[in-house]
């Protein structure tokens, strides 16, 4: 388990608790997510950082709106020890290389919402793209928490970010975001063959099968359950054990 | 009280927090002449073996190989660690303190680098570093580099072939793996560093 990502942080309750409690659970790591990310926002983010950061003893993540070295600085200052970006890394790849001269590659995640976009192909069957197959996808980027297509290739965006010194690659499917219907192991596979940086698979993490077989099939590194209220905290630990006995290595008992 | 070298690569604040967490007195500093006088020393790192360069232009560096030589309880954490040995393949032109035999290298192309998360340490019953740690315990690892096995290892780790995840010599200790964010095995670790 890859830890907790947090929608909605009013309705969800107190981040810096929610999070002690997760680790408690037998979380790996807390991710704290500020979906609303506004400019405004960004002190009293600093300040929950810092809450939340006080009492927790595992990786903790933070994403959402970084724009810059600076807003990524008083993050750090804050207590997080590693920073997730997104949007500011697409419209601004270098970021990725600045945060990493300063504070490591190990602390710079590169998150990537990824689309499945059918190939079009020609209907006498003389397919473009050569080998391409009808029902065969390529994954395109998304920014702006999936508003905007970026036409970038996910999994050539991937190898660049791990390029320009990403550490690890958060990667979500948007068509699995929320559905518990399984991650999408075609792209996480797709990306993690593609880079040497460990990747995170996102999106669509449901019963404990779909866990086993994002690890076995996407080869995936971690896996971030974003729903991760559906499980609730009980269900957690019983995961984490039902993953070791299938197979999957996994810090349990914590 | 306990000295957190800051030689301004990574983030010192984790450490600190847990120091705090422990009821234990630290104080993060630059300067040699406070880590001369300090009762331990940490040496915290994240980032680049090169950075430990900084150690050698601060005067720092001379603080720390005093202090150790008086038998003042030493530990360095990840690259901490690494720069504790002779040298690394990430900055061979940067010398370790050589207080560990061995030259830190890169992870083979077998595996992906960073190792990055938590694995299983195999340690030492001798060990008064891991004491009350057994081995199977699972701690949080983040490094592009690896220090060899020798003599002074106390904890063992597998990740593309066996490294040193945990030294121990005299008063000298030193851990690859992040006792600040592994948890209450982390917290163990470094309570019974304070300890001595």
């Amino acid at each position: 388990m890859k830890g907790v990502q947090f929608q909605r942080l009013r309705d969800a309750g107190d981040p810096a608790q929610l999070a002690a409690a997760h680790s408690e659970a037998g979380a790996d790591e807390v991710v704290l997510l500020d979906i609303s990310a506004t400019h405004e926002a960004r002190a009293t983010l600093c300040d929950t950082v810092r809450r939340t950061a006080r009492e927790l003893f595992i990786p903790f993540t933070v994403g959402g709106g970084i724009r810059s070295l600076e807003e990524a600085m008083a993050v750090f200052d804050a207590g997080a020890d590693k920073i997730s970006i997104n949007s500011a890394a697409l419209a601004n790849p270098s970021l990725i290389t600045q945060i990493a001269g300063r504070y490591g590659s190990q602390a710079v995640i590169v998150a990537i919402d990824a689309k499945r976009i059918k190939l079009n192909l020609n209907t006498d069957g003389d397919a473009k793209d050569g080998a391409a197959r009808d029902g065969d996808a390529r994954f395109e980027a998304y920014v702006s928490g999936g508003r905007k297509s970026t036409g970038r290739d996910a999994v050539a965006w991937a190898r660049e970010a791990e390029d320009r010194g990403a550490g690890e690659v958060l990667l979500t499917s948007m068509d699995r975001d929320g559905t518990g219907a399984g991650f999408d192991c075609d792209l996480t596979l797709a990306v993690s063959q593609a880079v040497r940086i460990p990747v995170i698979a996102s999106g669509g993490g449901g019963d404990t099968q779909s866990f086993v077989d994002v690890f076995q099939r996407g080869g995936a590194d971690a896996a971030l359950a974003a729903s991760i209220f559906h499980f609730g905290l009980r269900h957690l630990a019983d995961l984490k054990s039902e993953l070791q006995s299938a197979g999957i290595p996994m810090r349990w008992p914590c | 009280m306990i000295a957190l070298v800051d030689y301004r690569a990574g983030n010192l604040s984790s450490v600190k927090k847990a120091l705090d967490h422990l009821d234990v007195d630290a104080a993060i500093t630059s300067d040699p002449e406070l880590v001369a006088r300090a009762d331990k020393i940490i040496l915290p790192g994240v980032g680049h073996f090169s950075a430990t360069s900084v150690l050698d232009e601060t005067g720092l560096r001379g603080a720390i190989v005093e202090s150790a030589k008086r038998g003042v309880p030493f530990l360095g954490i990840c690259v901490g660690m690494q720069w504790m040995f002779d040298s690394s393949e990430e900055a061979p032109e940067t010398p370790g303190l050589g207080l560990f035999p061995g030259r830190c290298e890169r992870f083979p192309e077998s595996v992906k680098s960073p190792h990055v998360g938590w694995n299983t340490l195999v340690c030492d019953d001798q060990s008064r570093l891991l004491r009350g740690i057994p081995t199977g315990s699972f701690v949080y690892f983040t490094h592009s580099y690896r220090a060899p096995l020798q003599e002074g290892t106390v904890a063992r780790c597998e990740y593309g072939g066996e490294f040193s995840a945990a030294v121990e010599k005299d008063r000298l200790f030193g851990v690859q793996f992040h006792p600040e964010k592994s948890g209450a095995t982390g917290l163990k670790v470094l309570q019974n560093f304070c300890g001595f």
